[in-house]
């Protein structure tokens, strides 16, 4: 019994610091207090606060999974154990800042800080607080793991979406006094719905309430189903159904950018953008294999095209307009996705990436140049790119690029659709593989790759050009290494290979951080932790491919040997 | 005149010398192995074949033709298969799509899907399987799938790299066996092995071959009776 306490304590105690060290940390860089005035429900739960209190949370959380053949009490005991152990870090935080200024050397550890951590209470008051809460949470987070499965997923939807909701509601009042949902009495609903910036209490019960209710519901009927087991009856309807679900699909599509508003198209605008920049790299990296770093440089090059063939400053060599430049964007982008694919034929994992990422920086220093500045602008760039325009009218503000990237966006996927399905998608596949066995399967390799590289960098020039005109103006600086980071980061995120996969990526590391203004800081890191955190958990990505996969089994049973020879 | 032949032939690895002057010769219908410890480059040699490998210096011919001025790509079109080491299935596409990979070099729609029956016939399991993505199958089911996917290039000489390895016992014996059935359809066979016991069981002739070069050969059966070869690979005193 004795030699059993002993390991114990130690899970604790590890999972405890791991939490601690983990707020601690999160305190100490500033995220704390830059987020605390981010309310999510009336003003007493603060984005800060969920930083705070998730360490506590997580290491009760682990703490009981440790512990699981134990009986509850015990289990919810030591999730309080690690809860408070996880404040420990932050209460000598709290004790040491009060005694000596650290802030000479963490500017983050302000007064500000302390009054956020203590609650306005006082050192040791304020600490007593926090370790108490903390132990709180930790507990919760045993009781958590220890809920059956249905109704803690019920929970999780529930408090996810209330504080989701609660995070974005300033978007949501954005929405709702927006034009025309004005005047049907969107204001008076925002009034209701949110006050002080955030979600009015009231209504994130009445939120959790139904959401939570629902997933209930959904959760238990499709288990009955499961249990009943008949599927054959709904066939028909289910196909009606499904047509009118992709009509109001459509519907909405179109019809977005006029509900949400202008800040939000562009935001959308950007996400359209990196789906089409995702869809390209998700050939190269995910179908083919081919670890690309430097994906920005075909961007770049779509967008100076586009700049040097319709600039109306004096770089402009041409008065052609933006739907003749855009396929010269594509076909520039083809040619370079070629000329910059031959000299790393011969390369594989990591040498092609280190190269790659090379690529990149080369074509952004040579875009800044004085040797090239005759042609493409230097450091100054190129100006007075124009809109592009239909019969007199001009596609000046976001609401009206946005649909300029979703046809962008659609064709990119229709296109990789039809290549995953094709000949060549095998080949990519067979060669990602293993490229010698794809070789002596009669695979041409120079070929193989250099059709990934191009027909990716067609995708990514495309997104250039319309970027371009979007923009109106281009910079080299603009061009930096962060975008071939977010590309391949969506990518692995949504789900290596997988066109839904992209869309769910795009939209969180390209979206999200659009309408976190506070994120914008800490940008970098939340995407590091993100893809630590994917690796662990769902390294397959958010939407993995394997789904589809069994998709296309289910339907090649009919064409079964008939693709083999086309 | 042999349907292949190498003479002479040396491969590098950078500076490691790996093949060092062999000469084999395979002529159409025989069984042919080459049996070796561990690193004594038979592996080598079949990337010498299949082209994914330049000899410095010597010659492959197949049917007549020098095969090292083609591009490893082009050696399937000429008639040559391999079943590479470790298997080396595609492990994240379904058996069928294996399969369907094999015939690649093909354009006999035809042809393919009823060879399709063929290998389903040699190997009912992967019948059973067909949807199933390969890197869920069995080591045996795996290895099946390697030689059947080889298989649907329609090989007039199949290159076959340790076939054996890793397998019980059991399934050792089912794969000599289809490679028997292979040879009786009249498929010459380059077997690479380490377990000299059963190819030489099924072989014609073999070779020896030991750090890079060709130490003995000689019949199936002259090698089986050879003192040496039963001390150093078939594990007699
Ligand atoms: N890719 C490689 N790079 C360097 N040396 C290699 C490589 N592959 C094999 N070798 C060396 O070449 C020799 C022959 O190897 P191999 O043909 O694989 O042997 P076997 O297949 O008979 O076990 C060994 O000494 C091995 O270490
Ligand atoms: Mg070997």
């Amino acid at each position: 019994m004795n030699n059993q306490i002993g390991p114990n304590w130690r899970t604790i105690v590890r999972f405890g610091l791991i939490g601690g060290v983990v707020a601690l940390y999160l305190s100490v860089i500033g995220m704390v207090e830059a987020f605390s005035a981010r309310n999510l429900i009336g003003t007493f739960i603060t984005l800060a606060q969920i930083l705070i209190f998730g360490g506590p949370f997580v290491a009760g959380y682990l703490t009981a999974r440790e512990f699981k053949d134990k009986p509850r009490t015990t289990i919810i005991l030591c999730g309080l154990a690690a809860g408070a152990m996880a404040s420990i870090f932050q209460v000598m935080l709290i004790l040491i800042a009060h005694a000596v200024d650290l802030r000479f050397m963490f500017v983050s550890i302000s007064p500000g800080l302390m009054e956020i951590l203590t609650f306005g209470q006082g050192q040791y008051l304020g600490s007593l607080i926090l370790a108490a809460l903390s132990a709180v949470m930790g507990a919760i987070g045993a009781g958590y793991f220890l809920l059956p499965g249905t109704i803690s997923r019920t929970l999780t939807s529930a408090v996810v979406v209330t504080l989701g909701v609660g995070l974005f509601s300033e978007n949501v009042n954005q929405i709702l006094s927006s034009n025309w949902l004005s005047l049907i009495g969107g204001r008076s609903v925002a009034r209701l719905l949110i006050q002080q910036k955030s979600l009015n209490p009231i209504v994130a019960l009445v939120l959790f309430l139904a959401v939570g209710g629902l997933t209930y519901w959904r959760a238990t009927r499709a288990k009955a189903q499961v249990e009943s087991d008949d599927e054959s009856p709904a066939t028909g309807r289910q196909k009606r159904f499904r047509t009118v679900m992709l009509i109001i699909a459509i519907g909405a599509l179109l019809g977005l950018p006029w509900i949400v508003g202008r800040f939000l198209s562009q935001v959308l605008f950007m996400v359209g953008l990196y789906i089409m920049m995702g869809l390209g790299l998700n050939i190269v990296v995910g179908y083919a294999g081919l670890l690309d770093l430097g994906y920005v440089a075909f961007f770049a090059f779509g967008a100076y095209t586009m700049g040097v063939i319709t600039s109306a400053s004096p770089l402009g060599l041409t008065n052609l307009n933006f739907w003749i430049a855009l396929p010269i964007c594509a076909i520039v982008g083809v040619l370079t996705g070629f000329v910059l694919g031959v000299p790393v034929l011969r390369m594989r994992g990591d040498y092609l990436a280190i190269v790659t990422l090379g690529f990149g920086e080369i074509i952004r220093i040579l875009a800044l140049s004085d040797w090239l500045a005759p042609f493409i602008g230097g450091a100054q760039g190129i100006l007075h790119i124009p809109y592009p325009s239909i019969a007199g009218f001009q596609f000046k503000t976001p609401e009206w690029m946005y649909y300029l990237v979703i046809i962008g966006s659609l064709l990119a996927g229709f296109l990789t659709i039809r290549l995953r399905e094709s000949r060549l998608g095998r080949q990519w596949m067979a060669m990602r593989e293993d490229e010698d066995v794809a070789e002596a399967m009669g695979i041409n390799l120079v070929q193989t790759k250099l059709l990934a590289f191009a027909i990716g960098a067609a995708f990514s020039a495309l997104a250039g050009g319309i970027f371009a005109a979007r923009l109106g103006t281009i910079f080299p600086h603009t061009f930096n290494l962060l975008w071939s980071i977010n590309a391949l980061s969506l990518i692995i995120v949504g789900g290596m290979g997988s066109i839904p996969g992209v869309m769910v990526g795009a939209l969180i590391l390209v979206g999200l951080p659009e309408l976190l203004r506070e994120f914008q800081e800490y940008r970098l890191l939340m995407y590091g932790i993100l893809l630590v955190v994917m690796m662990l958990v769902k390294p397959e990505g958010f939407v993995p491919a394997a789904r589809r996969q069994q998709e296309l089994r289910a339907h090649a049973k009919e064409s079964a040997v008939g693709t083999a020879a086309d | 005149m042999a349907m292949l032949e190498l003479n002479d032939v040396h491969a590098y690895y950078g500076n490691i010398h790996a093949l060092k002057g062999i000469s084999i010769d395979v002529s159409e219908g025989e069984i042919v192995t080459l049996i070796g410890a561990n690193g004594a480059g038979k592996t080598t040699t079949l990337k010498t074949i299949s082209g994914l490998l330049r000899p410095r210096q010597g010659e492959v011919s197949f049917e007549g033709e020098e095969l090292t001025e083609f591009p490893a790509h082009e050696i399937v079109y000429k008639g040559i298969a391999m079943v590479p080491e470790g298997r080396g299935i595609f492990s994240k596409l379904t058996v069928v799509e294996n399969l369907e990979m094999g015939a690649y070099s093909r354009s006999d729609k035809d042809g393919i899907s009823s060879d399709l029956d063929r290998v389903f016939t040699l190997f009912p399991r992967l019948q059973e399987r067909r949807r199933q993505v390969a890197g869920t199958l069995s080591g045996g089911e795996q290895q099946m799938l390697a030689t059947a996917r080889a298989l649907m290039a329609r090989p007039r000489l199949l290159l076959m790299d340790e076939p054996s390895m890793g397998l019980a016992p059991v399934l050792v014996e089912s794969v000599f066996e289809t490679i028997q059935e292979i040879k009786d359809e009249g498929t010459t066979i380059l077997l690479v092995e380490q377990n000299a016991h059963m190819a030489l069981q099924v072989a014609d002739r073999g070779y020896v071959l030991q750090t890079g070069e060709i130490v003995l050969k000689d019949s199936a059966q002259g090698l089986r009776d050879n003192a040496e070869v039963q001390k150093a690979y078939l594990g007699m005193q």
